[in-house]
Formats: structure tokens, C-alpha cells, sequence
């Protein structure tokens, strides 16, 4: 199977940009790369499930046209995706019915169910799943393991190429073990694997080949015994260089403490602390537990909570705007006044005038572009309302900002405008907590927290982040969940 | 990895098994119809008779149907908000068209099975709340049940009638009736292979969706099996009441959704019970006349009696449900 300079655009982000992959018969390809390298991307369009733009995809040597999920099927293309792809209203034989349209006529209960069982008797050894069960009443773990098992089920069409995304990520160190051994001997029987995991360790072991992405590219493709982790890890991040220009060498704890928390998954060691005055960076790959934390100082603010200690209000700043963030139906102005109603109120109710003055200021401060600030939030461009949800924090009486990532999909101007904003704010005495996968936001933090599985795994000051330091301790140790550290504060 | 992901199997049997919830759940339909039973006999042993299941349950086979027509368009999780007004259109084609054209009839009949599968395709084509589009077409139906029948008319055709009153030995019509119902619909959905699929897309669409099914074909599916299934409910209202009115069906559009929610079925996620929805039709037509009649509810509080015992079977589900969510 062969991918020639396929490209794919997402509005002006290019999401992969001109990506060439080769995979052989009888081979397993390890695919690794830092948040937003395009992996995701290019497994979809390998599925058939999303478009290239641009670009040849070549498979047993055949120029593929109309490329659909139904071909890759055809083709003996399966893909186990990061997200689980099962129906949890029914059974496992049903789930694994779904991919198979030749189980049907009497008897395909039977049949799928024999299937089903005996691939999970092959991979998992001891998997305690019984195919009449109810998918949604099965733990995660289960459920991952049901869903690498169907890929593997053959029926009419061959099995030819399985892409695993993140195969291990819910499974326990031994059925772990058990899935990366089945993958060696699928392998030796002529069905071919791509491989993404965060785990280096697995990649490294497991595959023959490996192939790096950074940034929608592919950078480096060699052998995997010419690879170790820090070869990797250093091409992952590339040799980039930066100006650190303007890190004011500031001293910590000079200020008052604004924010003390551990997250959840943690019982003992690093935790996050933020000063004011500070802009806090919370780092690693997408989805381990940045989010959640930033949810649970929220709500220690609203409500204490045991473990967190937060000394001023906050406001939080979505990520996701459309469903975490705007009011669809509101006006700009409604939509800014929203975390400031309090102090917006004529006795009873609101005034208005004061609604209006809020949303003024704040239009001429960050710069919305509108001609009329009663238009609805709608009219506005995809980073103007974001700088609306920047506009609704700052503007309110919150002393600590929460940031989930606020910059997601926002072009270059809007974010440099409000990188301004930010250290500005921060300079007035207010604290930030922000969420981000970008390199360069953590270069505006004064200190940089990393997240792995839910726990904080490095503690960087701004004057030893580097991206390597970041990627090295977001993709896990090999041997074993060792806690690197850079110097304790 | 942590502990905390790691596949722990899950209790598979005993009090806390999500299993044993489900089951609870599936039980509380039959539970419910089973009380209901018992207090109709308590009051008055006499209903307990093939007569009076006659008499009780005759209006329950229509009810059943249309349940069953809304319980195929939850599966997918939209909402049918037309299927009374629908009912009632029906009914006045059948006691109309239907007997004196009857060609006219069957193809006005089965074009609006057609609207009903178009409305489907519409549905998911232009990715419209399916509330909005079933409440406007409740309006439609309505009005065109209304211009055929500006006054309460018609009579049903003779076929019809003489179905509707059979008498077969020793098992009351209706009793077979429901059991034929839910065991068909029963066996079409749960357990032939392409219902798992139509089932699978309330579940997950994109699962679906990306083993190569196409999501278009299963919501038109659906819908088109609920307008057959609405056909079917106002043919055996008409046949019942002999003659039609053009308000005939409009309290069925919410009995069908609380029946197929009194039956174990979920608004999302195509969690649903055909023969909890048919059991779910009936406990709701003995609730709604017969059981407050021999209580001695004045008509005038039937309705608010019937929404109480609506309210108690729900919370006792939730309780269970959540039960379920605590695993």
C-alpha cells in the first residue's frame, strides 16, 4: 500500500501536507508524532472514512479513484479507531455483525458469535467477555479489547491491513502484552499493521518500521532498530530554535498564591501551584487530564473541594466554543455581560446601558470586529467569538483565568493579539491557567506543567522549557511509569 | 496505563450486575400491567372474563400499533409528533376512500407511507430536529384528515369491522392481537441481522456509518415502517368505532411515546423493547378508562389520574436506570 504527496486542508490549517507512506506486505509500520502531526488525519483517509485533497493512494499496486470505506474494506483495510467505534446498545456478536455484511440469513447470531469469541480467545487469552454481552455494560478495557478483535475477524472479504489508533490506551499492561504479540504473529501470517501509540516503548519493540510526522509532514522513516527513544523523541520535536527574549527571570512565590491543586489521578508528589500574576502552562498530548483539572478548580471556586485550594474567582475560557462556549442566540453584547451579570444590575434588573459600556470597552480593547455589538454572536468570524469568550473573562470581577485550549482552529493575527492581552493582563496582577498542545503558547508561560494519564509528570520553568522537554515527558518511559522531573521549583 | 483504565471484568451476576438492572427493567412493563391487572380484578372480578377483555382491551390494539410505529422512530433517536394526527388522517381514508374507491384508497394509503419515508430522508439529509418536522406535519395531516371529513362521518368497510370483531375461542381477539404484534416486531428488530444495524444507529450512527452502512437507508427504513405501522393503527381504530372523525387519533401521538417509554425504551441511544412497547400500550389503555372507571374517578380526573400513574411507573424506572449508570 502506497500514499503519494497526499494533502488535506481544514479551512487555511493544512492538516497533513503532502504525505508519502509505504507499507509492505507482512510488515508492521509504527507511526508516532506530537498533537495536530496529522496522524488521526491520515488514518482516516487510509480508512476511507475522510478525503484527500490532494495526492495517489496505491493499494497491491492498483491506483485507487473513488476511494470509500466500503473499498477499503473490499481491499482488506481495517482501522480500529481512537475512539471507540462500537454501538453500546448491543451485543458483541451484533457489533461484530456490523462489519460483516455477509453475517445474516438464520443462523448469523451463531455464527457471529462463534466469530467473535474465538478471535478474542486467540488475542486475549482469559478475556472474560462473553458475545452475548451488552457492549455498554462492558469496562473500557473490554470494550477496546472487542473492538481490536472485530478488526482482526475475517469473513468474505480478505484481511489484508489493520491500522491500530492508540490500540493499548485502555488496556492494562498484559493484555497490552498479549495485543502487540498477537500483532508480531498476524504479521508472520501476512496481515500487515500501521501502529500509532503514545507509548515509544511499544512502537519501538513491536514494529519493523518507523515512520515519524511532525506538523502534517512525514520527517523521518527508517528501520526501528536504527531508532531509540531519544532519537525519536528528538525528531518529534524537531531542532527548533527560539528566542526567549523576554523571559523576565522572575523569581517564584514572590506573590500571593492564587491557585494550589493535584490532580485527581494523583495521590502524592508534583502538584500545580500558580502566583499572581502568573501565566501557568499545562501541557502534554490531548485529553490527559488538563481538562479535567482546569474543570475541578473551577468548581473548588465555586465549592471547595478537598486537595484544591483557590483564593480568588474565576472564569473559564472554552476551548470548544460552540458547545462549551457561545450563547448561539444572543447578541455580541449578551454574550460578553454574561459572567458579569452581578455587576451589570440596575436594582432588580439588568441595565442595559451597562451591558452595552462592558461590551464597548472590551470591543475597542481586544479588537472584535463588528460594526454593531447588538448583531448576533453568529455574525462574527470564528476567532472573533473567541475573542468574545476572552472578552467575557477578562471582563469580569474573576481574578484567575482558566484556559481550555482557547485557541483551537484561530488564525495566527487573532492568537498574537491576544497573546499580548494575556501577558498584559497578567501584568496587572491577573493569573492564568492555560491549557494548551501548542508549542508556542507555552513560550508566553512563566512556568509549564506536563500531563501524562492524568498526573503531572514534569514541572518546567520557563527558563528550561524546551519542546524535547515537553514531548519527553508526555510520551511515556519505557521501562515503567517513571516520573521525570526537570529542576523542582 | 493506569489502574484506574485497566479492564477490570465487569460483575456479571448478583444484585449489583448491570445485567440483573437490565433485567429489573425489562420486568417493570410486565410488573406495571401485571398491578394494574390485579386492582381491576380486586374491584371488579367481573372484567376478569373473556367479555371484559374484550371490552377493556379493544382499544389497545391500535394504541399498541402506534406505539410500535413511534418505537421505531426512537430507535434512531428522532421523535414522531405526527403519528396522531396521522392515526386520524388514516382513519378517515379508510371509513371513505377506502370503502367506496378502494383502489383510490390503497394508493393514498400507500403514499403517505411514502411521506413518511421522504420525511425520513429529509430528516437526515438536511440534519433537521425531527420534533420540528413531525409537529409541522402534524398540522398537515390534521388538516387533510379535517378537509375529508369536515364532520364526524363515514363508515368503516364491512371487511374491516367483521376483522376487528372476531371471536376467536377462549383467548379474547385483542390478547392475540397484542401477542402477534409484539412477537413479529420482536423478531423483525432484535433478531434478524440488518435490525442489529438499524438498532446499532441510534447506538453509535458513526459506527455504523463507517462500517460501510448507509445511515440514509436505515432512518428511511424506519420511518417508513412507522407511517405502515400508523396505516395499520388507524385501519383498527376505524374498524373498532365503525365510523371516523377527523380528531379520531390525537391523543395517541403522546400515549405512543409514553408507551414506548413505560416499556423499557430510551429517547436516545436505541435502547429499545417491542414487546415491552406493546405491554407498555396496554398497561396505559387499562389505566387510561377501565381500571379509574371501577375506581369511581370521575371523567373529569381520568386524565390527571392517567399522568399519575404515568409519573409512578416512570420514577420507578429511573430508579433503576440509574442503578444501572452506577455500576
Amino acid at each position: 500500500m502506497r500514499l503519494d504527496g497526499v494533502e488535506r486542508h481544514f479551512g487555511a490549517v493544512r492538516a497533513l501536507d503532502g504525505v508519502d507512506l509505504t507499507v509492505d506486505s507482512r510488515s508492521c509500520v509504527g507511526l508516532v508524532g506530537h498533537n495536530g502531526a496529522g496522524k488521526s488525519t491520515l488514518m482516516h483517509i487510509l480508512a476511507g472514512s475522510g478525503r484527500a485533497d490532494r495526492g495517489r493512494i496505491t493499494i497491491g499496486g492498483h491506483e485507487e479513484t473513488a476511494y470509500s470505506v466500503a473499498r477499503a474494506q473490499k481491499l482488506g483495510i481495517r482501522c480500529v479507531f481512537q475512539e471507540l467505534s462500537l454501538c453500546p446498545n448491543l451485543t458483541v456478536a451484533e457489533n461484530a455483525r456490523i462489519t460483516h455484511a455477509s453475517l445474516k440469513g438464520i443462523g448469523w447470531r451463531k455464527h457471529s458469535a462463534a466469530l467473535i469469541r474465538a478471535k478474542l480467545d486467540e488475542i486475549f487469552p482469559g478475556h472474560g467477555i462473553d458475545p452475548s454481552d451488552v457492549v455498554g455494560d462492558l469496562a473500557i478495557g473490554q470494550r477496546q479489547m472487542v473492538e481490536v478483535a472485530r478488526a482482526f475477524t475475517v469473513t468474505e472479504d480478505p484481511l489484508h491491513l489493520v491500522i491500530l489508533d492508540e490500540p493499548t490506551s485502555s488496556l492494562d499492561a498484559h493484555t497490552a502484552g498479549q495485543l502487540l504479540a498477537f500483532v508480531r504473529r498476524a504479521v508472520d501470517q501476512g496481515i500487515s499493521s500501521i501502529l500509532i501509540s503514545h507509548m515509544l516503548g511499544e512502537i519501538l519493540s513491536t514494529c519493523d518500521r518507523v515512520v515519524v510526522m511532525r506538523d502534517g509532514k512525514v520527517v523521518a522513516t527508517d528501520t526501528a532498530s536504527a531508532f531509540d527513544r531519544d532519537r525519536l523523541v528528538a525528531t518529534m520535536g524537531g531542532a527548533r530554535q527560539r528566542d526567549k527574549t523576554e523571559a523576565a527571570a522572575r523569581t517564584r512565590g514572590e506573590t500571593a498564591l492564587m491557585v494550589r491543586a493535584r490532580p485527581r489521578g494523583q495521590t502524592a508528589g508534583a502538584e500545580l501551584v500558580a502566583h499572581q500574576g502568573e501565566i501557568i502552562g499545562l501541557a502534554g498530548l490531548a485529553g490527559h487530564g488538563q481538562t479535567r483539572l482546569l474543570l475541578d478548580v473551577y468548581g473548588a471556586a465555586m465549592q471547595g473541594r478537598p486537595g484544591i485550594e483557590v483564593s480568588a474567582p474565576v472564569a473559564l475560557v472554552a476551548g470548544d466554543r460552540q458547545t462549551d462556549g457561545i450563547f448561539p442566540l444572543w447578541s455580541i453584547a449578551q454574550n460578553i455581560g454574561i459572567r458579569s451579570l452581578a455587576g451589570l444590575r440596575r436594582g432588580l434588573l439588568l441595565s442595559p446601558e451597562r451591558e452595552e459600556a462592558l461590551a464597548r470597552s472590551w470591543q475597542e480593547k481586544i479588537g472584535i470586529r463588528t460594526p454593531d455589538l447588538d448583531n448576533n454572536i453568529l455574525s462574527l468570524s470564528g476567532g472573533n467569538q473567541q475573542k468574545v469568550l476572552f472578552a467575557r473573562a477578562l471582563g469580569s470581577d474573576a481574578r484567575i483565568v482558566l484556559m481550555d485550549d482557547p485557541m483551537r482552529g484561530v488564525d495566527i493575527g487573532t492568537k498574537l493579539e491576544v497573546y499580548d492581552l494575556i501577558r498584559e493582563e497578567a501584568r496587572k496582577g491577573r493569573t492564568f491557567l492555560w491549557y494548551t498542545t501548542e508549542m508556542d503558547e507555552l513560550e508566553n508561560c512563566d512556568h509549564v506543567y506536563v500531563f501524562r494519564n492524568g498526573r503531572i509528570v514534569a514541572d518546567l520553568a520557563q527558563s528550561e522549557l524546551t519542546e524535547e522537554k515537553v514531548i519527553q515527558s508526555s510520551f511515556e518511559e519505557s521501562g515503567g511509569p517513571a516520573t521525570l522531573r526537570g529542576h523542582a521549583s | 496505563m493506569s489502574a484506574v483504565t485497566s479492564a477490570e471484568p465487569a460483575v456479571r451476576t448478583g444484585w449489583r450486575s448491570p445485567a440483573f438492572a437490565r433485567m429489573l427493567r425489562a420486568l417493570l412493563p410486565a410488573l406495571s400491567l401485571a398491578l394494574i391487572l390485579i386492582a381491576i380484578a380486586w374491584l371488579n372480578p367481573r372484567a376478569i372474563s373473556y367479555f371484559g377483555f374484550n371490552l377493556m382491551l379493544n382499544l389497545a390494539i391500535p394504541i399498541a400499533l402506534a406505539t410500535i410505529a413511534q418505537m421505531f422512530v426512537i430507535t434512531v433517536n428522532e421523535l414522531d409528533l405526527s403519528i396522531g394526527t396521522f392515526v386520524g388522517f388514516v382513519g378517515c381514508v379508510t371509513a371513505t376512500w377506502l370503502r367506496d374507491a378502494p383502489l383510490l384508497g390503497v394508493i393514498v394509503l400507500l403514499a403517505s407511507i411514502g411521506v413518511y419515508a421522504a420525511l425520513g430522508a429529509l430528516i437526515h439529509l438536511r440534519n433537521l430536529p425531527s420534533i420540528v418536522v413531525t409537529l409541522g406535519m402534524s398540522f398537515v395531516w390534521q388538516g387533510l384528515a379535517i378537509l375529508m371529513l369536515p364532520k364526524p362521518g363515514g363508515k368503516a368497510p364491512d371487511w374491516l369491522q367483521g376483522f376487528m370483531s372476531l371471536k376467536p375461542p377462549f383467548v379474547p381477539f385483542p390478547v392475540i392481537a397484542a401477542i402477534v404484534i409484539a412477537l413479529g416486531v420482536h423478531f423483525a428488530l432484535m433478531r434478524t441481522s440488518y435490525g442489529a444495524v438499524l438498532r446499532g444507529t441510534g447506538g453509535n450512527a458513526q459506527a455504523i456509518r463507517r462500517a460501510g452502512w448507509s445511515i440514509l437507508k436505515t432512518k428511511v427504513t424506519m420511518f417508513a415502517l412507522a407511517g405502515v405501522f400508523g396505516v395499520l393503527s388507524g385501519m383498527a381504530l376505524v374498524g373498532i368505532t365503525t365510523s371516523a372523525d377527523a380528531n379520531l387519533g390525537n391523543g395517541y401521538t403522546l400515549l405512543a411515546i409514553a408507551g414506548v417509554i413505560l416499556g423499557g425504551g430510551e429517547f436516545i441511544g436505541g435502547r429499545v423493547s417491542p414487546i415491552g412497547a406493546v405491554i407498555g400500550a396496554l398497561t396505559l389503555a387499562l389505566a387510561a378508562s377501565p381500571l379509574l372507571t371501577f375506581m369511581h374517578i370521575p371523567p373529569d380526573w381520568q386524565v390527571a389520574a392517567n399522568g399519575a400513574i404515568l409519573i409512578i411507573v416512570l420514577a420507578a424506572r429511573a430508579l433503576i436506570s440509574r442503578r444501572e449508570a452506577d455500576r
